[in-house]
């Protein structure tokens, strides 16, 4: 089905996924002037004004590490709540583990609004917001149908028999679980675990509504509401957007075989 | 099983089910002493007289409309070139999932900072160095909601691309041989082969896509905050400021079952409509 043209198209998609965000990375260390010149500037002057100011006037170090205590706590709770549910989806017959298995898949389907004013009342009863534990909590559920779908994807593929095995020879069912399916399942765990943190790392809506105080704001909250009423800081935005995106970019060119597996996991076999 | 349930049940179905209830219960924020009080079908009823809620729906239909196709016929084509076999395919494949991986908040302001009204690419690259001619495509309600468009489907497409690689990876290979054999041309094997063996995924795709445009938020909150004059204030845009800037708390869950229903019309839509042929090619 090859054509001519066929590297063509290899190069528009290639530059089209990646030059818009290339063009913000050569912002966020140009110099205030070649920000805003006519023409454009290309070349930028490699200045790290903009990182300093980000990091000693905005607290960009502060929304980062809160970013790294909240997307690493879900995925480490998310996974080992996943890990159990998948696992007993996959291993007793319940009547109801493909309604469960709906359920999940339709609640990861609700539009945020639809729960977010209960959330955010559950959260409040609880002293909850504006603290990691309420955002995680919140975090946790949104992110177990993802979970447990990629999850009982791979545990389905692992062969009983050797489960069996362990169980014959006295293993109890925890046992066989944490000692013979997980190291097994792990690269399906580590792929859950990716994509679960990218979810974690990214999400928008529920922290703006739970984390109201700068102090506990992730990154994708503290870059949203950036301080500039007529000039925008662009080059400390820029600054702040490449810091956060860096581990995603990196993350997603060493595991591309991991996250389109997982995603068409999630997806596909439903 | 049992803790994925509990967290399941207090931060989704019981959610769901509350905001079903307090719909039908008029709950206001900065006014607590009024308390609950059940008022029936009126914050639906005030919803529909709203002209406000009417247009942010019609607004809400139109991005669906406009970008979910956009998002799936790109994402096709993509999926096309990225299932092909050549040197430096996996690479082009972490490039294409880059936009997929950017927070959504972070895109958004790279998209303002293109759209910029007096030093953005897009205005470069319409007018160069007249300045006088640039547009501020944000501030401007005829473009507002196009931009934010071109936004989404930057930020989309690639994830419609990956379903439906899915789908293109799961044809054997055995069956183009054969059609090769009987003579059959590229346009007619995609016609004939591809296109009915991917069709669940392309459903796919359009299905896991509105029902993520249905609640576009990320991009409106940077982007324009819902203005300029109301023409990209989107649902869940509208039911946040009414229920969190505006304490109305009955109104907005009444607009939140309304995205709730929208969701599901649309999914039941598809697969009946897709999902019926689907079945008949079987």
């Amino acid at each position: 089905m090859k054509s001519y043209f066929f590297p063509l198209w290899i190069v528009v998609i290639g530059a089209l996924s990646l030059l818009p965000f290339l063009w913000f990375v050569l912002t966020s260390v140009k110099s205030a002037a070649q920000i805003t010149a006519i023409p454009p500037q290309i070349m930028p002057a490699f200045h790290a004004d903009f990182y300093r100011s980000a990091v000693s006037e905005h607290g960009l170090f502060r929304y980062l590490a809160n970013s790294v205590i909240v997307a690493g706590s879900t995925t480490l709770i998310s996974i080992a709540i996943g890990a159990l549910a998948a696992y007993a989806l996959t291993r007793f017959r319940f009547s109801w583990t493909r309604f469960y298995l709906m359920l999940l898949l339709a609640i990861s389907m609700f539009p945020q609004i639809s729960i977010a004013g209960p959330v955010w009342r559950i959260l409040s009863h609880m002293g909850w917001l504006n603290t990691y534990q309420g955002i995680t909590a919140a975090y946790v559920s949104l992110s177990l149908p993802l979970a447990v779908w990629i999850l009982s994807t791979f545990f389905k593929e692992l062969p009983y028999e050797i489960e069996e095995a362990a169980l014959i020879d006295g293993c109890s069912r925890l046992q066989a679980l944490s000692k013979v399916v997980l190291p097994l399942a792990a690269p399906g765990l580590f792929t859950a675990a990716i994509l679960v943190f990218i979810h974690a790392w990214n999400e928008f809506f529920f922290a703006l509504i739970i984390l109201t105080n700068s102090n506990f704001q992730t990154l994708p909250v503290g870059i949203a509401l950036f301080p500039g009423e007529y000039t925008m800081p662009w080059g400390e935005i820029a600054a702040a957007s490449t810091m956060a995106t860096l581990p995603l970019v990196v993350l997603t060119l060493l595991f591309q075989r991991r996250i389109i597996r997982g995603l068409s996991a999630g997806a596909v076999k439903g | 099983m049992f803790p994925s349930f509990l967290f399941i049940v207090i931060f989704s179905l019981v959610p769901i089910f509350e905001s079903f209830r307090l719909s039908f219960y008029r709950m206001i924020l900065t006014l607590p002493w009024l308390g609950q009080k059940f008022v029936g079908w009126q914050n639906y009823l005030d919803l529909l007289a709203d002209p406000v809620a009417r247009h942010s729906l019609a607004t809400t239909v139109i991005f669906v409309c406009v970008t979910v196709p956009l998002e799936v016929l790109l994402g096709l084509a993509i999926a096309l070139v990225i299932n092909e076999p050549f040197r430096g395919r996996g690479l082009l494949r972490a490039v294409v999932l880059v936009p997929w991986a950017i927070p959504s908040t972070v895109a958004s302001q790279m998209w303002r900072f293109i759209f910029n009204d007096r030093y953005g690419l897009f205005n470069y690259f319409l007018f160069g160095d007249r300045t006088e001619l640039y547009l501020a495509p944000l501030a401007d309600p005829q473009m507002a909601l196009g931009a934010i468009m071109v936004a989404d489907v930057w930020k989309t497409t690639p994830f419609a691309a990956l379903i439906i690689l899915a789908g293109l990876q799961a044809v054997p290979d055995e069956i183009y041989e054969a059609a090769s054999v009987d003579g059959a041309g590229a346009w007619q094997k995609f016609r004939r082969i591809t296109l009915p063996m991917i069709q669940p995924a392309i459903l796919l795709a359009f299905l896991f896509r509105t029902i993520d445009a249905l609640r576009v938020f990320d991009l409106v909150f940077v982007l324009t905050q819902g203005g300029p004059a109301d023409s990209t204030n989107v649902l869940q845009f509208y039911g946040y400021k009414k229920s969190f800037a505006e304490g109305m708390v009955g109104a907005g869950s009444a607009v939140s079952v309304l995205v709730f229903f929208l969701a599901l019309l649309f999914a039941l839509l598809y697969i009946r409509v897709l999902g019926v042929r689907v079945l008949k090619a079987r």
